[in-house]
């Protein structure tokens, strides 16, 4: 029973990771395009997105979110197919996500006084993807 | 076979994520715009305006299609006007408005530009909104900093007030956001270098350099 609460719990993680690969993926384009450097949608999107905070070394942040989620995805599908050793590296990648957004989190409400809904949605999966980790017979 | 199906299934995600990025960013690589050769670049066209800063006979036109209220016009603006400065003759800019609604104030401040245009102060006031962008955009009422503005401008605030209100900047304003929607223009700020529209990467001071550049070369006899 614990092993089937275990492989629903991991395919949900997989599915929210993929959501996010998705959504990473779709802002990694729009900041090579360029698009993130003009106005054309909502003005709190571009001022977080085209802030310096967005990106790290010239590489935007939102292709760390891609490796990450990409990660995640890839950890999470492993174990629910049974491979206990990926768990804790699963754990481990949650874990970095969850403190990575605290901190998108924190420069978007106290540094640039704006909200990307993006970056929202985004936080949204990494708080359910931390909740699945917690939830999870094999990591208590 | 079971043992191999994660394998295959995240190698697959990989493919799918890499090959939809490729099209994603194919998809998404805006369309050339250009604007025809026989636009109007006088002082006036019909019902709108046309804003000219350098030598009317200056071999490239840097034409930008802005929002005042939007940040990377505002970032864009100080590197404008020193290329003006470096090219000098060489050099002329025409800017028209393409407020959007998505930002509280820009049409406000587009009516206010105009109104200073009416007064002779076009250029001074569109340097004073994207100096102050940071301010004005997030006032609750504009206005009153609008009206200091033109003070400070050294406009009749009486008249300067009664233009913000008038139906001629507001069909000035109409007019050359409606000539940014013919010539496709969709984000702002959109910036043709004699008349061929740059891609948002080269949107930064060395991008439009290199631009002009290019455009003083073609323009130069062999």
């Amino acid at each position: 029973m614990e092993s089937r609460n275990r492989i629903i719990l991991y395919t949900i993680a997989a599915l929210i990771s993929l959501t996010g690969l998705a959504e990473a993926t779709y802002l990694s384009v729009l900041s090579l395009t360029g698009e993130t450097a003009v106005c054309g949608g909502s003005a709190s999107c571009f001022q977080v997105l085209g802030s310096v905070y967005a990106k790290i070394a010239g590489i935007p942040i939102a292709a760390f979110g891609i490796l990450a989620y990409f990660s995640a995805f890839g950890f999470a599908t492993f174990a629910a197919f049974g491979y206990a050793r990926v768990r804790k590296f699963f754990g481990l990648t949650v874990w970095t996500m969850f403190a990575v957004t605290l901190w998108l989190l924190f420069v978007q409400a106290f540094i640039l006084h704006a909200f990307c809904r993006y970056c929202l949605f985004s936080a949204a999966l990494v708080f359910v993807l931390s909740a699945v980790v917690v939830l999870t017979p094999s990591s208590r | 076979m079971k043992r191999y199906l994660p394998f295959v299934i995240v190698s697959a995600v990989a493919l799918i994520t890499l090959a939809g990025g490729t099209m994603l960013y194919h998809a998404k690589g805006l369309p050339l715009l250009t604007i025809s050769k026989n636009h109007p670049v006088s002082g006036t066209d019909g019902a709108g305006s046309i804003h000219i800063r350098g030598k009317p006979e200056a071999p490239v036109t840097l034409e930008e299609f802005g929002d005042f209220e939007c940040p990377p016009c505002g970032r864009l603006s100080e590197p404008i006007n020193k290329l003006e400065q470096d090219y000098h003759s060489r050099l002329r800019i025409i800017f028209h408005h393409f407020p959007f609604a998505t930002h509280q104030h820009a049409r406000e401040a587009a009516l206010a530009a105009e109104a200073a245009g009416l007064q002779g102060r076009f250029w001074e006031m569109h340097d004073v909104l994207y100096r102050e962008q940071s301010t004005w955009s997030k006032a609750a009422d504009a206005r009153p900093l609008f009206n200091a503005y033109a003070g400070m401008l050294g406009l009749k605030i009486d008249r300067f007030k009664k233009d913000m209100e008038s139906d001629e900047v507001e069909k000035r304003v109409n007019a050359d956001q409606q000539e940014g929607a013919a010539v496709g223009v969709t984000v702002t700020p959109t910036i043709f270098i004699n008349n061929r529209a740059l891609p948002p990467p080269s949107l930064n001071e060395a991008g439009l350099r290199a631009a002009i550049e290019t455009a003083i070369k073609a323009k130069s006899p062999p």
